[in-house]
């Protein structure tokens, strides 16, 4: 388990797993075994996130799915000082993000890599994503973001 | 003005403990009930109309007319989060307007306190598979991380600063003071400090979650109340003056893609309970705004039409906020941060609303007749939803 502000602060290998059957996330959650973020858009070019079997924008069930560069900017976050969940109660403090993507969705994610997560984030950071692995069989990776 | 006068708040309680164990949420809906019809005069039997926010362990209208005994002819279940009792006033001006009750109820009864419910900080996303859910959980966003998500934001697009937000807790703190009960429950709570604060104060407090303190966010107490909800028939013959609900207007809005977090669905809900009401900002006297955080409040101002978007710190700078200030008047009771926060706040909003333009607050500004409260419900950086409620006084 990583301490409170440790260097590199990064790895979490026992986070809570996405939950299925849940016929909307599947997809986007497969991409990230095969280390893809996935997105959709419908047929009017409108990206559709986070995964849903409409477009949001006119309720057209054609949606295409596409591969995210990974590369985004930090839209705001926050640095988690208390959080009595177990596994996250122990880390120490960490950062939750929306995390804008330069195809245009926006995902919450976590920022690792940096010292210090109170002092070395701030919006407009240019940062990319990477897939965390977890620990069990059969688990899903967790797209998380790094500043580039 | 020429406002419709179609529906009036006739009687209200606050159950006065934050700490109240031994007693079950639907024990303290209840006593609510009876002691808010007690308060407007009316009996037991006169309820037709029956709101329920799926609080407690009724199981919402389905089984709360069974726990109290009564047979409304109307019955509305809305959960909408903190601001469902915002929700349910705006229902009730609606249903009553249209003679489908005449004497309507909202209850509310909680033990969070007792049973140890960490709300702010107890991690999201341990429920079952939903399409939100598998996409947020992983990442151990709390309640309060995604609040203050929405101050960075703040701060980074318009300079707001943490000693402008610290200002609307120590406004609240001083109005606790007055009020016995919220220092009650502030010693029952066990405050390091049950005093008013200063910006310092709040400044030193721990962070929960950057940028936010300590003591700009809410408790979590035990507690509840009731509001009774008549036509103007029988608001003539009440023990009190009625006050008046004029407007009201409901939204909701989520996190979206390109979409601006620094402002609330209250931007879409507030212009509709002005226009109905026919009232503008610069005529309200109280503002009773769902202060689960300072960056709550200072949204809320923002759009509720108190100032521009963006302009808070200034307007916070400029000296309105506590009772013996001018201009707008700031959440007298004390607020969630300092009097009252169950985990669904909504309902004290309207009752110090109430208080106000009867003249009965702690913390009284002379010849309100315009109040203002805003509830909002869920998250303020995510899934959320403004509920508006215009109140006048008779």
């Amino acid at each position: 388990m990583t301490k409170r502000f440790e260097k590199g602060h990064v790895n979490m290998a026992n986070r809570p797993q996405p939950s299925f059957p849940e016929p909307d996330t599947q997809h986007f959650w497969d991409g990230c075994k095969e280390g893809e973020l996935r997105y959709q858009t419908d047929s009017d070019g409108n990206v559709v996130f986070y995964p849903r079997g409409h477009s949001t924008v006119t309720g057209d069930r054609e949606l295409s799915w596409n591969v995210s560069s990974g590369m985004g900017t930090v839209y705001t976050y926050s640095v988690v000082r208390q959080n009595r969940m177990p596994g996250f109660q122990e880390l120490g403090a960490y950062a939750v993000a929306y995390i804008d993507l330069d195809e245009g969705f926006r995902m919450m994610s976590t920022i690792v890599g940096v010292d210090d997560p109170t002092t070395d984030i701030h919006i407009g950071q240019r940062v990319k994503v990477e897939f965390e692995e977890q620990a069990g069989e059969d688990s899903f990776p967790i797209p998380v973001f790094r500043p580039v | 003005m020429a406002q419709e006068r179609l529906a009036a708040i006739a009687g209200i309680h606050e159950y006065p403990l934050r700490v109240a164990p031994g007693v079950s949420s639907m024990q303290i809906k209840a006593e609510s009930m009876k002691r808010a019809l007690d308060d407007a005069g009316l009996d037991w039997g006169d309820v037709d109309g029956l709101y329920d926010a799926l609080d407690g362990e009724g199981g919402g209208g389905l089984g709360l007319a069974a726990y109290l005994g009564i047979k409304p002819r109307l019955l509305d279940t809305t959960q909408v989060g903190g601001s469902s009792y915002e929700f349910h006033a705006s229902h009730a001006l609606r249903d009553i307007a249209a003679g489908r009750c005449n004497v309507a109820v909202t209850t509310y009864g909680s033990t969070a306190a007792s049973m140890r419910v960490p709300i702010g900080t107890g991690g999201m996303g341990r429920g079952g598979a939903s399409w939100q859910q598998n996409m947020e959980a992983p990442y151990g966003s709390t309640l309060i991380s995604n609040y203050a998500m929405v101050a960075h934001r703040h701060m980074h697009e318009y300079g707001t600063t943490t000693e402008q937000l610290a200002q609307i807790s120590v406004a609240t703190r001083k109005h606790a003071m007055r009020n016995p009960e919220a220092v009650k429950a502030m010693t029952d709570l066990q405050f390091v400090k049950v005093d008013e604060i200063t910006v310092e104060d709040v400044l030193e407090s721990r962070v929960i979650a950057d940028p936010l303190h300590l003591l700009e966010c809410c408790m979590i107490s035990d507690g509840g109340g009731a509001a009774v909800f008549v036509s103007p028939e029988i608001a003539r013959d009440i023990k009190k003056k009625p006050v008046w609900i004029i407007g009201a207007g409901e939204a909701t809005k989520y996190r979206e893609n390109g979409g601006d977090i620094t402002t609330s669905a209250g931007a879409q809900s507030a212009p509709a309970a002005y226009g109905q009401a026919g009232v503008t900002p610069d005529e309200i006297d109280i503002a009773m705004i769902y202060d689960s955080f300072s960056i709550t409040v200072a949204v809320m101002l923002e759009d509720l039409g108190f100032c521009a978007k963006g302009e808070v710190g200034q307007f916070i700078e400029d000296g309105h906020l506590a009772f013996d200030q001018p201009g707008l008047t700031l959440n007298t009771d004390g607020g969630g941060l300092s009097s009252n926060h169950p985990g669904m706040r909504g309902l004290f909003l309207l009752l110090e609303s109430v208080r106000q333009l009867r003249g009965e607050s702690n913390s009284q500004v002379d010849g309100a007749k315009l109040a203002v409260a805003h509830g909002n419900g869920g998250l303020l950086g995510g899934t959320h939803t403004g509920g508006t409620v215009i109140l006048a006084a008779d």
